[in-house]
C-alpha cells in the first residue's frame, strides 16, 4: 500500500485543519448537549455538601422510592428479557406467516407516547375504568398501586431485549443448534450450552437498555402513580415531589444518584461492546 | 361485546400475575392533599398523631400525596383510596360526588366554615425594590409587565386568582365584557403557563421568570420569608377573593375500609386551637375568628369577596369560566391571534 | 419453501412463539385496542371536534416542527458526530463514544430539570444567550433543545455501525478517479449512510413527538404557543375529559404507527442496498 501516490492519500482524508475543525465541532456540540447537562445536576447535587448529599439520599422517601425502583426492576427486566429471548428464539429459528408482521409490532411500544400508555391503563384499570368495578370488588388495586406501575414501565421497556437478540440470532442462524441436537442433547441443554453463550453479550446489551429506561420511565407512570408518599413514588417522581417542595439540593441529589446509574450503565455497555467486538474478532 | 368480554378475561390473566396487597390497616389514612399544603400537612400529622395517643389509641400512620388540586382529584375518582381529602377549592371535592358519587351532597356542611378550616387570598408577589411599579390587579394589564400564573385548566389556586381578577374588574369596570376584556389583557402578560401552584413559584422564585406572581397568600409569604428572604415582596391588592380550600371525608373509601372514625377525628382536629395555631404558622388564616382575631397583624385587611357572592358558586363559576368552551376558552383563543 | 411452516428440528417453537404472542397481547395489543375501542363510544362529530380543536391542532404543529427541527440537527450533528468517532483519533475518543448513549440512560426528568436549570435566562448557559435577547427556557426554542437532547443517540448510533463498515478501497478508487475530497463524500459515502440516517432521523423524531418528561420542566405550557401534545393529554385527562384525552391518544398513537412504517421500510430499503 506504501505505493500508492500521496495524492490519493491525501485525497481519502482530509486536511489537519479540517480535522481538527470537525472534531472540535462535534465535541462543542457535545459539551453542550452531554456534559453541561450532567455536570449541572452533579453540582446541584453536592454544591452544599456530601452531608447534605447523604441525607438528602437517606430519607426515608427517598429510600422508599428506591425500593419501590429496584422492586420495578427486579419484576420488570427478568420478564422483558425472558420475553425477548422468546420471541427471538421463535423468529430467528422457525418460518412462520405473519413473522414479519410479528417484528414491526415489538418495535411500536417504543414509538408510544409514554403518556398515552399511561392513559390507556387508567381507561380500563381505574375507578371509572372498564374493568374498575370488578377489581374492587374483588379488592384488586392496579392503578395507583404497585401493580400498575409495574405494567407501564414494562410495557415501554418490552422491545429492547427483543431488538437486541432478533437480528443476533437470526444472523447465527441454526445449524449449530442443529448439530448439538443430531449430537444427542436435549432442547434445553442445546439452549443453554450452544445458544446462550452466542448470545449472552447481545442479551446482556439489551438487559442493560432495558434496565436503563426502566429505572427512569416517568410520564407512564406520573399519570398511574397516585404520588402517595413513601409508597407509589418511583425514584423520578420523587425528584419532581422534591423539586415541587423547593428542596432543590434533594432532588438533585436523587438525581445525581440516577445519573451516576446511567453513567454506570453507559459504562457497562461500553464494556460488552467492546468485548463482543473482541469476540468476532478471535473468530 | 364477545371482543370486551374476551378482552376482560385476558386482562384478569393479566392482573392476577401482579396482583398487589392491600392489607390496609384501620390505623391508616391517606389524605390526598394539593401542592401548598405539604409543609402544614407534614407537621400537622405529628400533632395529629400525639392527639390520637393521648385518646388511647396506637399512633396512626398519615400517608400524604399531593399535586395539582383538579388532577388529584382525578385521582380519587379514577381509584386512587384517599380517607380524606383537602383540595384547592370546592368545586373539585364536589367533583368527588358528581363523577363517581364517592361523598354525599350536603358534604360542605358537614363541618364548620363551609368545611374550610384554613383560608387564604390571593395577593401580587414582586421582586425587591417593586421595579415595575405594582399596586393593584389593574396593573397586571399594563403592557411590559410579565405575570406568572399557572393553568387554571389544571391548577386550583390558578382559577383562584383567576377569578380573584376577574371579581376586581367587574367592580370596577362593571361589565361581564369588560371583565373578559381585562382578564384577556393579563393573561397577555404571561409568558409561563405551568400546570400546578407549585410550578409557577418555581418559575418566579427559582428561574426568575416574571415580574408579578399572582399567589395564594400563603405562598407568598413562604417565598418571602422562607425561599428567599429580602428578594421579593407582598402587594396587597385592594380588592381580592376568600379562597376557601375544603376538606372533606370519602365515605365510600372509609367505609370500604373501616376508617371513618380517624379520619372524622383527623378532619375535626384541624379546627383545635393547635391546628389553628399550626395553620398561621404555615400562613394559612386561620377559620376560627378568636384566633384569626389574635393575629390582625400579621395577615393584611382588605376588602374580600366570596365566590357565592360574586361568581353564585363553584358550580356556575366553573362552567362559564373554566368548562370547554367557557370563557377561559375564549381568552386563550383570542390570545393566540 | 413453498410451505408457510417449514419442518425443524429444533423444539420449542410452541411454547416460545405462543408465549410470545401472549404476552404481546396482554401487555401491549388489547391495551392498545382498548384505547381504540374507548374511542368507539364517541360519537365521529364528538372525535372530529376533539382532535381538530385550534388548541389542539397548535400542539400538534409545535410538536411535529420541534421534533423535525430537532431531528434535522441530530440528523447533521449526529453524522458529524459519528464521522469523527469513526474516522479519526483523539484523546478521550472512548469516553466520548460512551457519553453519546448518556441522553437515552438518563430519566427523563432529571434531563428535563437539568436543562431548564442549564438555559433557564439566569442559568449557566441561558444568561449569555438571554444577553443576545434569546431566551431557552420556556420558549419553543426549550421544546427543541429538549428534543434534539434525547433524540441524539438514535442518529449516532444508526450511522456509526455503517461507517465502520464502509470500505475505504470504494474513496480510493473515487480518489484515484479524480474526484475532489468533497465530490467523494457527497456522491460515494453520503448515498451509503443515507438509508441509515434516516432511520436514525425517523427513529429520533418518533422519540419526540411522543416524550413528555423532559419536555414539561422546559416548555412553557402556553396553550397554543409552548404547548405540546402529550401534555395537552395530561392535562385534557385531569380535567375528566378522557374522551377528549382518548381522541388524541389515538391521533398520536396513529402517527407512530405511520412513523413506524416508515422506519421499517427505510430499514428495509437500507439492507436491501447493504
Amino acid at each position: 500500500m506504501n505505493t500508492l501516490s500521496p495524492t490519493t492519500d491525501h485525497a481519502i482524508t482530509e486536511a489537519p485543519w479540517i480535522k481538527w475543525s470537525l472534531i472540535g465541532l462535534a465535541l462543542s456540540f457535545l459539551a453542550l448537549f452531554l456534559v453541561l447537562p450532567l455536570a449541572v445536576v452533579l453540582y446541584g447535587a453536592f454544591e452544599a455538601g456530601i452531608n447534605v448529599w447523604w441525607q438528602a439520599i437517606t430519607d426515608p422517601d427517598a429510600l422508599a422510592a428506591i425500593r419501590l425502583t429496584l422492586l420495578v426492576l427486579i419484576i420488570v427486566v427478568p420478564t422483558n428479557a425472558i420475553f425477548g429471548v422468546a420471541i427471538a428464539w421463535a423468529i430467528a429459528k422457525f418460518e412462520f406467516r405473519g413473522k414479519t408482521l410479528l417484528i414491526s409490532i415489538i418495535d411500536m411500544p417504543f414509538a408510544i407516547s409514554p403518556v398515552v400508555v399511561g392513559l390507556i391503563f387508567v381507561i380500563l384499570f381505574g375507578a371509572q375504568g372498564w374493568f374498575g368495578p370488578w377489581l374492587a370488588a374483588h379488592d384488586l388495586k392496579v392503578i395507583f398501586a404497585v401493580p400498575g406501575i409495574i405494567i407501564v414501565i414494562m410495557f415501554g421497556t418490552l422491545p429492547f431485549v427483543a431488538r437486541e437478540l432478533i437480528p443476533l440470532m437470526q444472523q447465527q442462524g441454526k445449524d449449530e443448534e442443529e448439530a448439538s441436537l443430531t449430537l444427542g442433547a436435549n432442547g434445553l441443554k442445546t439452549f443453554w450450552y450452544v445458544t446462550l453463550p452466542n448470545i449472552k453479550w447481545g442479551l446482556l446489551y439489551g438487559v442493560i437498555l432495558c434496565n436503563a429506561r426502566a429505572m427512569g420511565e416517568f410520564g407512564a407512570v406520573a399519570v398511574v402513580s397516585g404520588r402517595i408518599r413513601g409508597e407509589t413514588n418511583t425514584m423520578p417522581l420523587h425528584i419532581e415531589v422534591l423539586y415541587n417542595e423547593y428542596m432543590f439540593t434533594a432532588a438533585f441529589a436523587v438525581s445525581s444518584l440516577l445519573t451516576g446509574l446511567a453513567l454506570v450503565t453507559i459504562v457497562l455497555k461500553s464494556m460488552v461492546e467492546w468485548k463482543d467486538e473482541r469476540k468476532h474478532k478471535t473468530h | 361485546m364477545s371482543i370486551l368480554s374476551r378482552l376482560q378475561q385476558a386482562t384478569l390473566a393479566l392482573t392476577f400475575t401482579s396482583v398487589s396487597f392491600i392489607a390496609l390497616a384501620e390505623n391508616t389514612l391517606l389524605n390526598v392533599s394539593y401542592d401548598p399544603t405539604r409543609e402544614f400537612y407534614r407537621e400537622y400529622n405529628q400533632l395529629f398523631s400525639q392527639y390520637w395517643q393521648k385518646q388511647g389509641h396506637e399512633a396512626p400512620t398519615v400517608r400524604q400525596s399531593h399535586g395539582g388540586s383538579g388532577s388529584q382529584a382525578r385521582s380519587v375518582i379514577d381509584g386512587l383510596e384517599a380517607d380524606v381529602v383537602t383540595l384547592a377549592l370546592a368545586y373539585d371535592v364536589d367533583a368527588l360526588r358528581q363523577k363517581a358519587d364517592l361523598i354525599p351532597e350536603n358534604w360542605q356542611s358537614r363541618l364548620p366554615h363551609n368545611s374550610s378550616p384554613y383560608t387564604s387570598t390571593i395577593v401580587l408577589l414582586v421582586r425587591k425594590g417593586n421595579p415595575k411599579n405594582i399596586h393593584d390587579w389593574n396593573d397586571l394589564a399594563r403592557k411590559g409587565v410579565e405575570v406568572i400564573t399557572p393553568n387554571p385548566k389544571t391548577s386550583g389556586g390558578a382559577r383562584w386568582n383567576y377569578l380573584a381578577a376577574w371579581g376586581y374588574a367587574l367592580k370596577q369596570y362593571g361589565s361581564e365584557e369588560k371583565a373578559l376584556e381585562f382578564v384577556t389583557q393579563i393573561y397577555k402578560n404571561v409568558p409561563v403557563l405551568d400546570s400546578g401552584a407549585r410550578g409557577a413559584t418555581n418559575t418566579f422564585v427559582q428561574r426568575q421568570i416574571g415580574d408579578v406572581f399572582i399567589a395564594w397568600e400563603n405562598e407568598a409569604f413562604l417565598a418571602v420569608e422562607q425561599l428567599g428572604k429580602g428578594e421579593f415582596e407582598i402587594i396587597v391588592p385592594s380588592v381580592s377573593i376568600l379562597a376557601e380550600p375544603p376538606v372533606a371525608i370519602v365515605d365510600k373509601n372509609v367505609d370500604r375500609k373501616g376508617t371513618r372514625k380517624l379520619a372524622e377525628a383527623y378532619l375535626a382536629q384541624l379546627y383545635s386551637d393547635e391546628a389553628q395555631h399550626l395553620a398561621v404558622k404555615h400562613f394559612y388564616r386561620p377559620a376560627n375568628p378568636t384566633i384569626s382575631n389574635q393575629y390582625k397583624d400579621k395577615f393584611p385587611q382588605l376588602t374580600l369577596f366570596t365566590i357565592d357572592d360574586v361568581f353564585g358558586g363553584w358550580n356556575k363559576a366553573q362552567q362559564t369560566h373554566f368548562n370547554d368552551g367557557g370563557y377561559f376558552d375564549a381568552i386563550l383563543s383570542k390570545i393566540s391571534k | 419453501m413453498g410451505k408457510a411452516v417449514m419442518k425443524s428440528v429444533l423444539p420449542g417453537f410452541g411454547i416460545t412463539l405462543g408465549f410470545s404472542v401472549l404476552y404481546l397481547s396482554l401487555l401491549f395489543l388489547l391495551p392498545v385496542a382498548g384505547l381504540f375501542l374507548f374511542t368507539l363510544q364517541m360519537s365521529w362529530a364528538d372525535f372530529w371536534v376533539a382532535i381538530s380543536h385550534p388548541q389542539v391542532v397548535a400542539s400538534y404543529k409545535l410538536s411535529f416542527a420541534a421534533s423535525f427541527i430537532g431531528a434535522t440537527i441530530n440528523a447533521v450533528f449526529g453524522t458529524l458526530v459519528a464521522w469523527v468517532l469513526v474516522r479519526y483519533q483523539f484523546l478521550g475518543k472512548k469516553v466520548v463514544d460512551a457519553l453519546v448513549d448518556l441522553p437515552f440512560a438518563l430519566p427523563t426528568a432529571v434531563a428535563g430539570i437539568a436543562l431548564v436549570t442549564l438555559y433557564s435566562t439566569t442559568g449557566w448557559v441561558g444568561q449569555y444567550l438571554y444577553l443576545w435577547g434569546i431566551k431557552v427556557a420556556y420558549s419553543e426554542i426549550g421544546v427543541v433543545i429538549a428534543l434534539t437532547y434525547i433524540g441524539l443517540p438514535f442518529v449516532v448510533r444508526t450511522v456509526q455501525p455503517v461507517l465502520a463498515d464502509f470500505s475505504k478501497e470504494l474513496e480510493e478508487a473515487s480518489a484515484s478517479l479524480g474526484a475532489s475530497r468533497f465530490t467523494t463524500i457527497r456522491r460515494v459515502i453520503l448515498p451509503a449512510v443515507l438509508p441509515a440516517l434516516l432511520t436514525g432521523y425517523a427513529l429520533a423524531f418518533a422519540k419526540a413527538v411522543g416524550e413528555y418528561g423532559s419536555v414539561i420542566f422546559i416548555s412553557g405550557n402556553l396553550p397554543y404557543r409552548t404547548e405540546i401534545t402529550p401534555l395537552l393529554i395530561v392535562s385534557k385527562a385531569e380535567q375528566y375529559d378522557y374522551n377528549g384525552a382518548a381522541a388524541i391518544g389515538v391521533v398520536m398513537l396513529a402517527a407512530a404507527f405511520i412513523l413506524l412504517l416508515i422506519i421499517n421500510s427505510l430499514q428495509w430499503w437500507a439492507s436491501k442496498r447493504g
